[in-house]
């Protein structure tokens, strides 16, 4: 009689080698053990460290504050300061997703964070060489009310990821968030952080209504273009803005404001010459798939041909500078092949196309997703998983 | 000459208390074939434990009522409700949910769960693979 599964349902308690099982047989079908993958985009639980990061922060008031929160309100050790917003915990679909509501599995005591381990289990899972690791509520930090706690907060959780994070293990990189709120601590973060061998490139968390255009940030590009460093902007839900506050269901937000907040900062970029300004500076879309970019390609050239007099910094088409940047490629709508291929095309993926998983996220791809594509060669599969990525990392 | 293509064989993966009314059984039935036994309203259904979407472990999510929208005469919505009739199995990597009692989405019909002719004898479950 055969066995069965040690599992019968996998819950938020599963190990992450169990959930991820079935990614195994893409490394045997793939051959993925021989490629080399670099994962752009994952995630960990910054929420069960959060007295540990609260510790960090250097306002001592403001710390002082959040250590009162936290001895007086129940569930403050997870949230004190912060900005959570409800609508992320519609994100596992009503526990349809466990892996999304969180990674509860054991996790044996070795010195390390919990949360060194649970990357490692999934890159082990899914043969990936090098995994940018990124926070999950933090990415909406710039939607808190008061900015001066934005800053703190992201500074503080800088330096206990640099800390406490980065040093379990060598395959682990990040970029990281810049407290954009204040371009003199970015400045900073970038000078006090850049030279880190883990640091790979800084992030603007792209939910946040800033014109990333505006003088007032450009020394910070200047000082990312002069090291040479990559910068990113993570894209994020908002269930609060105008468009997204009509909606009623979290999957209608989900595939919009994903989107709509980097299409904006793209825009503002491009339209205000930004590429023409910094040209050593390479950027990089995170988490907002990869439909739009034809859409943005055709629109924006359609609107700077008629209107060449509002983007005089220009000498290009929009969609030729959109060549020129990077995208990651999680979530891949693989809905129409034809329309994937063509977008592929659009944007030259096979040179700016960027592996992601997205893990532990309700929509992560798998390395096999890339493999699967059928349009594709060896040499274009084998950029889009790492060689790319090691281009622009200089990894 | 035609060739006949070859009959499955039968075989015997579960006792039938393995199998609660409304629960599901996943079993090994081969390193690289795993099957997830499920019983609604006394019939048995058999599905591989691959989702078609990105290969998920299928068989092993949350199993729950599809949803409906009730509309009124006039179609105005009335909320969301649980169908009893219509089970799903809902694929724990990505949220795919499938009918059991056809392993379709729900949604999108040509996503389909692979199945397997199943019989019950003697206290016994076997699949034809």
């Amino acid at each position: 009689m055969p066995e069965p599964l040690p599992s019968q349902e996998i819950t938020t308690r599963t190990h992450t080698a169990e959930i991820l099982a079935n990614a195994r047989r893409d490394t045997e079908r793939y051959g993925l053990d021989e490629i080399f993958i670099v994962d752009v985009d994952s995630h960990h639980a910054e929420l069960n460290s959060w007295r540990d990061i609260i510790g960090y922060v250097e306002d001592p008031v403001l710390r002082d504050t959040a250590e009162q929160m936290m001895v007086h309100r129940p569930q403050a050790g997870q949230l004190a300061l912060s900005n959570y917003k409800a609508g992320l915990a519609f994100q596992d679909a009503g526990s349809r997703i466990p892996h999304q509501s969180g990674l509860a599995e054991p996790v044996p005591v070795d010195g390390n964070p919990r949360d060194v381990e649970l990357v490692r289990r999934a890159m082990d899972a899914m043969s990936i060489d090098v995994q940018v690791v990124f926070p999950q509520p933090m990415l909406e930090i710039g939607l808190h009310p008061e900015p001066g706690i934005a800053v703190q907060l992201m500074k503080a959780y800088n330096r206990w990821f640099v800390e406490q994070i980065l040093p379990g293990d060598p395959r682990i990189k990040t970029m990281l968030g810049l407290p954009f709120e204040d371009p003199a601590a970015c400045v900073e973060t970038i000078r006090e952080f850049g030279d880190h061998p883990d640091v790979i490139g800084f992030l603007v968390t792209s939910q946040r209504h800033a014109g990333v255009h505006r003088n007032e940030y450009l020394r910070i590009y200047a000082e990312l273009e002069e090291r040479g460093l990559p910068l990113g902007f993570h894209a994020g839900p908002s269930w609060q803005d105008s468009m997204t506050a009509t909606m009623n269901r979290f999957l209608s937000v989900h595939a919009m404001s994903f989107v709509t907040c980097n299409m904006t900062h793209l825009t503002n970029w491009i339209v205000n010459g930004l590429p023409e300004r910094f040209p050593g500076l390479r950027t990089i879309w995170i988490e907002s798939g990869l439909a739009w970019i034809p859409f943005m390609m055709q629109r924006l050239d359609h609107e700077y041909l008629m209107r060449q007099s509002e983007a005089p910094l220009l000498k290009q088409l929009p969609s030729d500078y959109m060549r020129q940047m990077y995208y990651t490629s999680q979530p891949m709508e693989i809905t129409d092949l034809k329309l994937l291929e063509a977008t592929f095309h659009a944007m030259d993926a096979e040179n700016t196309l960027l592996y992601s998983s997205d893990w532990p996220h309700w929509d992560f791809d798998v390395p096999g997703r890339v493999m699967s594509i059928p349009f594709l060669d060896d040499t274009a599969k084998r950029n889009i998983l790492g060689g790319n990525a090691r281009k622009v990392f200089g990894l | 000459m035609t060739l006949s293509a070859p009959r499955p064989t039968s075989s015997v993966v579960a006792r039938s208390s393995d199998v609660a009314e409304g629960g599901r059984y996943v079993v090994a039935v081969r390193d690289d074939l795993h099957i997830g036994l499920f019983r609604f309203r006394g019939r048995l259904y058999a599905y591989e434990n691959t989702c078609p979407h990105q290969g998920g472990p299928v068989c092993q999510g949350r199993l729950v009522d599809g949803v409906r929208e009730r509309l009124d005469a006039h179609r105005h919505s009335l909320g969301l409700a649980f169908d009893e009739d219509d089970p799903h199995i809902v694929c724990p990597w990505h949220g795919f949910e499938y009918r059991i009692t056809t392993g379709e989405h729900p949604g999108a019909p040509r996503f389909r769960l692979r199945s397997f002719a199943v019989t019950e004898e003697n206290g016994e479950i076997s699949v034809a693979l």
